[in-house]
């Protein structure tokens, strides 16, 4: 069993490394002992039955949750006591598997509200927030990334689901992140919508280190560098794609073994 | 937006009119009532600032209203009695003592927001319900300043040349200072700030999650909701010439929320349309019958069920929510 992989001699410093990482809720425990090491520019898939504790985790990487134990450390510097504002203005984004969007606004207007936190202190008095070209254009930049600038001046609520979703990526994006954690960015999505989903994601990769839940396995075995498996909060593997999918504890866990020597891994509905 | 500021437009100038409208139809006591609605409408634009665009529900803003009125009412009777109040000696020169009540408010409200919105939903509610009531109960406890009877102002406050004894004065004073907070406004929800507090009443976990510490923003939003609510309770005592504690009461926390509710949560000149239409009501239901309250009521029940964003739901029509 491979544990979190080693960072090799004159290999770059992991962009975030968690140890130890441990969060109970009453007697259960969500994340039970993860140890995960993430190389820059590298696209690490973490997949796990439904609550293996993958929202969980990244709710901890973000700052949302604090752990009960463990350390984070991002580029070098330890961020386990900051809170979730500061973890962002460090390069730390995150999406949600439920849409949360400002669904008052405009697209075009989400993303300025995300451009616009990243750029710090709102204590801006006198400047229409709407006409600056500071705001607009890295949030036109940002919607553009995610194929939505046809729909900029749409409000929220008017977008199609799909759509809800790609802006849901827009809103991480336009803080600039360095490390973008994705929580099941393809959830509720139909099968033409996860495809341009993948191609978004596929399309990011390289430019910033993604870590990204799925229960999509398409999804995972197109996207991933590297993929942990995640059960009942403790990660059981980490290796490349191709090794994952021969694991036979892997397959015990979670890829199911019914399917028997079945190459494609039945797909598991989000929750 | 154009036709929101078209109508505000249209009311300011009805305002600006008015007392010689009045004076022209022999009803000049109407000034007073006019510059009532002002000063309502003034502390109702202020507490819509955290309400409307920042999702927070005070309902301890008299105490902001009431505390400005009686830095007014207590300076001004140092001035006359002599003494003074915390070795500040008393005044009556509206150029120190409007300064000092938005001040002191501010620091009330830079203090009791502070550990309020470390509270949100109900909790906050009742925190600052009970805020208020304490400030409530230790001016009752006052015998100095009249106890639960209150305190007559010798005066007017001393504006120099401007006599604001003169009711049609003290009339454009208000409408002055209602017009310089509504700009104000204005620009502050438009610009980042305005944005970042909506942002945090609408989704406060994302904003969090993007990058926005929310605190420092709604403190800013509630000490200076609470400065201008002071300014209000300066305006109030000067307009009724007395200070009592029912300017601190819940009764008037509970009033600026319905004349916000009734002219419309998070509109910019909803507020000033809703206190005149209270004011109005209450003036007009008052001359029928002791009971106004009782038709008040079945008014305001059909204006939230019929007219979500309130009258100026009704005057800016169809907005994309």
């Amino acid at each position: 069993m491979t544990e979190a992989r080693t960072t090799e001699p004159g290999a770059p410093r992991p962009l975030l490394r968690a140890s130890g990482l441990r969060k109970a809720f009453g007697a259960v425990q969500a994340c039970d002992g993860v140890e995960l090491e993430i190389a820059p520019g590298e696209l690490r898939a973490v997949i796990g039955p439904n609550g293996a504790g993958k929202t969980t985790l990244i709710s901890l990487l973000a700052g949302e949750l604090k752990p009960d134990a463990g350390q984070i450390v991002f580029d070098g510097a330890d961020i386990t006591a900051l809170a979730a504002p500061a973890r962002a203005q460090a390069g730390l984004a995150r999406s949600y598997q439920i849409t949360s969007l400002f669904p008052r606004f405009t697209a075009l207007e989400n993303a300025l509200l995300a451009v616009q936190a990243r750029a710090g202190h709102a204590f801006r008095f006198w400047r229409p927030a709407a006409g600056d070209p500071a705001l607009i254009e890295p949030a036109r930049a940002a919607l553009a990334r995610v194929g939505l600038e046809a729909r900029a001046e749409v409000p929220v609520a008017a977008l199609a689901h799909g759509e809800q979703r790609q802006l849901e990526i827009a809103l991480a994006l336009a803080t600039r992140p360095r490390l973008l954690l994705l929580d099941e960015p393809t959830a509720g999505m139909s099968r033409e919508e996860t495809q341009a989903m993948v191609a978004l994601l596929s399309g990011l990769k390289r430019e910033v280190t993604i870590v990204l839940i799925e229960h999509d396995m398409d999804a995972v075995f197109a996207l991933a560098d590297s993929i942990t498996v995640l059960v009942y909060g403790r990660p059981i593997a980490t290796d490349r794609p191709e090794a994952i999918r021969k694991d036979a504890e892997v397959r015990a866990a979670y890829l199911g073994e019914e399917d028997g020597g079945d190459d494609r891994p039945a797909r598991q509905e989000a929750p | 937006m154009q036709r929101s500021d078209l109508a505000a437009l249209i009311g300011l100038l009805a305002f600006a009119l008015f007392p010689a409208l009045a004076w022209a139809g022999g009803l000049l006591w109407a000034v007073d009532l006019a510059s009532r609605m002002l000063i309502y409408g003034l502390a109702a634009l202020a507490l819509n600032l955290i309400l409307g665009y920042g999702g927070l529900v005070s309902f301890g803003h008299a105490a902001f209203v009431g505390a400005g009125a009686y830095v007014v009412g207590i300076l001004s009777f140092h001035s006359f009695m002599g003494g003074g109040f915390l070795g500040l000696p008393g005044s009556g020169s509206g150029f120190l003592v409007f300064p000092l009540a938005m001040l002191v408010s501010g620091l009330l409200a830079l203090a009791i927001g502070a550990l309020s919105l470390k509270t949100s939903g109900l909790y906050f509610i009742m925190i600052t319900l009970a805020f208020a009531q304490m400030i409530y109960y230790l001016f009752i406890s006052l015998p100095d300043y009249g106890g639960e009877d209150g305190l007559s102002l010798w005066a007017r406050s001393d504006f120099g040349p401007l006599d604001i004894g003169n009711d049609v004065v003290f009339f454009y004073l208000c409408l002055g200072l209602v017009l310089a907070f509504t700009l104000l406004k204005r620009r502050l929800v438009g610009a980042r700030f305005g944005w970042t507090l909506m942002g945090l009443r609408d989704n406060p976990r994302r904003m969090q999650a993007l990058g926005t510490a929310g605190f420092r923003y709604q403190l800013a939003a509630f000490t200076l909701s609470g400065a201008v609510a002071g300014l209000a309770g300066a305006l109030l005592a000067n307009q009724t010439e007395f200070v009592s504690p029912s300017f601190l009461s819940w009764h008037l926390s509970g009033e600026l929320l319905v004349i916000v509710i009734l002219g419309g949560i998070g509109t910019l000149y909803g507020p000033l349309a809703g206190a005149v239409a209270f004011l109005l009501l209450e003036f007009l239901l008052r001359e029928v019958t002791e009971h106004w309250q009782l038709f008040l009521g079945p008014i305001l029940i059909l204006v939230v069920l019929y007219a979500r964003r309130g009258l100026w739901g009704l005057v800016e029509g169809r907005r994309r929510d």
